[in-house]
Formats: C-alpha cells, structure tokens, sequence
C-alpha cells in the first residue's frame, strides 16, 4: 500500500491519548458516565479497580498495572484486555481451601496469604491481547512499566466507584 | 436461505416485468424497491393510505442487520419513520410509531408478527433485492453499487452466521480465531494493526485454560461492519466487539442500558428520545473513552475510519422486563 492511501490506526496509551466527550443538546451530561480509560489509569494506584462501566451486577474496571499485583481469585470466569503497555499474568490452580467459598459470589477477592496450588503457566500480554482468567485460578498481573488493562467481571469486594472524578460532568 | 424461510409462507409477487424485483405484503405493510428506492406502503388508522421512501442502499443495510441480529436488542430504527421492535417471540413492525409528529398526526401503524414470519419475509426481501456485487454487510468503499435493475444475487454475503463465543474466542471447542486460511485477511485499514499472538507459557494439562489471544488482531480481520459479535462471556455480560465504518446503518433504540468503548480512531453518536426521536446530545468517542447509552435513548454512530468499537451488553433475559417494571433503571449510574 503506498504511503497517500495507507490508513493509520489511532490507539490511546496513558503517555499519549485524547479524549472525546458529550456534546449536549437536551440532556443531563451525567447519564452518559463518559470517562477514558487512560486517563483514570493515569491518576489510579497500581492494581486499583476503578469501575468505569457498570450494568447491573456487571462491571468494566480500569486497572493501572504498575510492579507486582496481590494475588487476585474470583468464582466466576474474569477477562483482561491489555490497552497499553506490557504485561504477565501468572496462575495458580488454587486448592479448594483457597477458593471462594460461595460459588456465586460476585467480582474478585485477594487471595488469603500466597497461594498454594499447581503453577498453570503465565501469558505476556500486549496492546490489544485479552487474556481468560479462569475461576477458582489466583492470578498476579506482572508490569515492569505502567500499562493500562480493562477487566470484564462482576462488582465484588475490590471494585472501586469514583464515578463523580472519572466522569465528565459538565 | 435458512429454515425458517423455507416453512413459513411468505406473501411475494412474480418479479416485476420491467425492474426484475418481486414485491412484498405483511400484514398491512407492503414493500416494493426500483432502482434506487425501497417503497413502504400502509393504511392509517382512519384508513388513508400513506407511503414511505427508503434509498435502497440504506434500506438493505438496515435490513441486513436486523436479519442478521434476529431483531437485535429493543427497537431497530431503520431511519426516522420505519423498524422493528424485537419481543423476543414476536416482533413489532412499525411506521412513523416513534416520530412524534406522524404518531400526533395518527398516521402511524404498528402491526405485530411471530417472530418466524417477519424473519421469512425479510430474508426472502433481502435475497431478492441485493444483486450480485453489492454486499449490504460492507463499507460503501468496499462493495459495488445497490443500485439498477435486478442483476443476479449475493446469496453468500446476506447468510453469513453470527459469530458468537461461548466462553473466549480460541478456546478448544469455541469460535475460531481468524486468519488468511479460514478467509479473514486483514482488513485494508488495519493493515497496520500487530497479529502476532500473545506468550503462552502453559504448565502442562494447563493449556486450555492458560488462554489469550490477540482481539485487536481478530477484529482486524472482520469480514463486515456493525456487527457486534461475542468474544467473551461472564455470566450474562457478553463483550461485543465490532468494526465500524461509515454510518451504523440503523438507529438502535436498546430496551436496556448499554455501553460503548472505543478502542481505537474515533466514532461520532448522535443519541435522541427513542420514543419521539427528539435530538438529545452527540457523543464523540475517541481511543480509550467509555460511554454508557441511557435505555431512553436511540443511538446512531458515524466513524470516519475503519475503527474498533467494544459494545458491552448484559444479556439477562429478565432485565428488559425490570427496565419496564420500573425495577432497574434506565441510567446506569448516578452521582
């Protein structure tokens, strides 16, 4: 493809992104909870779970992923999309002592000490890869640099809500 | 086509002699195209006739999705004045219902079908009106002209099947991942996306479950526009990514909050009352911006380029009916 037709794709990272927002013409601005995952994860602690959509029992969480995280469990399936940046995700298949005792709890909880369990194996996962992380595993995120993930799980104990400081308001 | 085309009677005249097209009856609604426009036809309440006109690119676009969506979520606007409402075992087919000054005016109509008699008679519509070389399922850079007399048919490209994961995509026993082979190249706006897989590391008796693989890659290679397919599954929360390009070619009035996360370029939305289509706000998304589409809203998007956009849905089979039980709100948060 020669260089005057070649389409480039923009991509967002915590060093370099723009944000949109809510053009109003007859509405409240609020009920769009319009946020950009890059800037949440540019003002987050490492490993915070901010909520940044939510349906239900449903969430969406930006998470900046900075070092070494604690050891993460959920009794339902999670998924994680890495946005920016580079990062290791390391399982252990948890003994069932270890597990969430409520099969239908909702959302991730910290593993209680380190898990102990068979290694599964670990993924190196970038810009644009999403990774399972299966139920009943405990999983640690592993970043040398800041990078940005977004989970697909459920509120549980860990989800953080600053709805009032990620969202356009006015 | 499929089964349900080939059991349910469907109401279809000869082909005209002259524009080659057959034309359609449904309940009190008929439907004729030439070569540029789809023609509505229908009775008022009072009994006057009243008509509607369609392009037949825009018209066989939105036809397209709604076939293939099987009604979709809530209400699919083919434009101001004409779609359907999906029931989930019946389907509304409407005119002017949701225009405030048509339904002011009472010369609306809204008839309701078994959802297996609405579906024959679309599919059969969209066999018969879509030639060869136009592919409603494409950007308009990418297929011929919809236009003109009857000339041949694109049977292949209107039946392709929803591609829905039950768990992840890659995954032993669920949706593929795209490639060359299976005949998904990489899209010519994407051709600057990376393909290269993740690093898996399984342990052994850990590889089905030690599992990644690269979305932004299996989104390149998307075949068609505005087609929300599932990649990954928890409980009822269903990632939907799509790519998008040019216009969504209906106006999607959900019956259920949904939310829009664009992963990369930039879509423009313009949100309006999905009951009287009064203009709300436009939403203007670029990568990394999250948004959610209140449920009183019908939403149109515009993407300038080939872009990826992850549409998020709950798929709880209740939560329509707490939406209208007052139950669960139409805003998703509020603070």
């Amino acid at each position: 493809m020669s260089a005057d037709t070649a389409y480039t794709t923009v991509f967002g990272s915590l060093d370099r992104y723009e944000k949109g927002g809510v053009q109003v013409i007859d509405d409240r601005v609020t009920n769009y909870a319009f946020s950009n995952c890059f800037e949440i994860a540019s003002k987050a602690a490492p490993y915070e779970r901010v909520v940044f959509g939510q349906n239900q029992i449903y969430v969406l969480e930006t998470v900046r992923a900075e070092g070494v995280s604690p050891w993460f469990t959920c009794a339902h399936d999670e998924f994680a999309l890495c946005m920016d940046g580079e990062v290791e995700v390391h399982l252990v298949k948890l003994e069932a002592e270890q597990t969430v005792p409520d099969a239908e709890h909702n959302g991730a909880v910290l593993v209680k000490g380190e898990p102990r369990g068979a290694k599964m194996g670990w993924m190196r996962l970038r810009r644009g890869h999403q990774a399972l992380l299966p139920k009943n595993a405990a999983y640690q995120f592993r970043a040398a640099r800041p990078s940005v993930l977004v989970l697909q799980t459920c509120k549980g104990d860990l989800s953080v809500e600053r709805w009032a400081e990620i969202c356009q308001t006015a | 086509m499929n089964a349900i085309a080939d059991t349910v009677p469907v109401q279809a005249t000869e082909p005209h002699a002259t524009l080659g097209y057959r034309a359609f009856q449904l309940g009190g609604f008929s439907f004729r195209r030439d070569e540029y426009f789809a023609h509505i036809g229908w009775t008022t309440a009072d009994g006057r006739p009243l008509s509607h006109t369609m392009d037949i690119g825009a018209f066989l676009r939105a036809l397209m999705r709604d076939v293939a969506w099987g009604f979709f979520y809530g209400g699919v606007n083919f434009d101001h004045v004409f779609g359907t409402t999906n029931h989930y075992k019946t389907v509304d087919l409407y005119a002017g219902r949701f225009n405030a000054t048509m339904k002011a005016a009472g010369v609306d109509r809204l008839e309701n079908f078994p959802t297996p008699q609405i579906a024959a008679t679309f599919e059969q519509m969209l066999d018969d009106w879509t030639n060869a070389g136009f592919d409603p399922f494409a950007a308009p850079q990418e297929t011929g002209s919809p236009y003109g007399r009857k000339n041949g048919s694109n049977t292949a490209k209107i039946t392709r099947a929803r591609e829905l994961a039950t768990r992840c995509v890659g995954l032993k026993g669920d949706l593929d991942l795209r490639s060359d082979e299976r005949g998904a190249p990489v899209n010519r706006a994407f051709a600057d996306v990376p393909q290269e897989q993740p690093e898996l590391h399984p342990e052994p008796g850990f590889e089905n479950e030690v599992h990644a693989f690269n979305l932004f890659g299996f989104l390149s290679r998307s075949q068609v526009t505005w087609n929300p397919s599932f990649t990954s599954v928890v409980k009822h929360s269903y990632m939907c990514p799509t790519t998008e390009e040019h216009i969504l070619p209906i106006i999607h009035a959900n019956d259920r909050v949904e939310w829009f996360f664009q992963m990369c370029d930039e879509i423009h939305w313009d949100c309006a009352d999905k009951t009287t289509g009064k203009p709300l706000a436009r939403v203007i998304m670029k990568a990394g911006d999250m948004a959610a589409m209140p449920a009183y809203c019908r939403h149109q998007g515009y993407s300038p380029k080939r872009s990826m956009l992850l549409v998020w849905e709950n798929g709880s089979p209740s939560l329509v009916y707490e939406i209208q039980r007052g139950e669960s709100p139409e805003v998703p948060v509020v603070f």
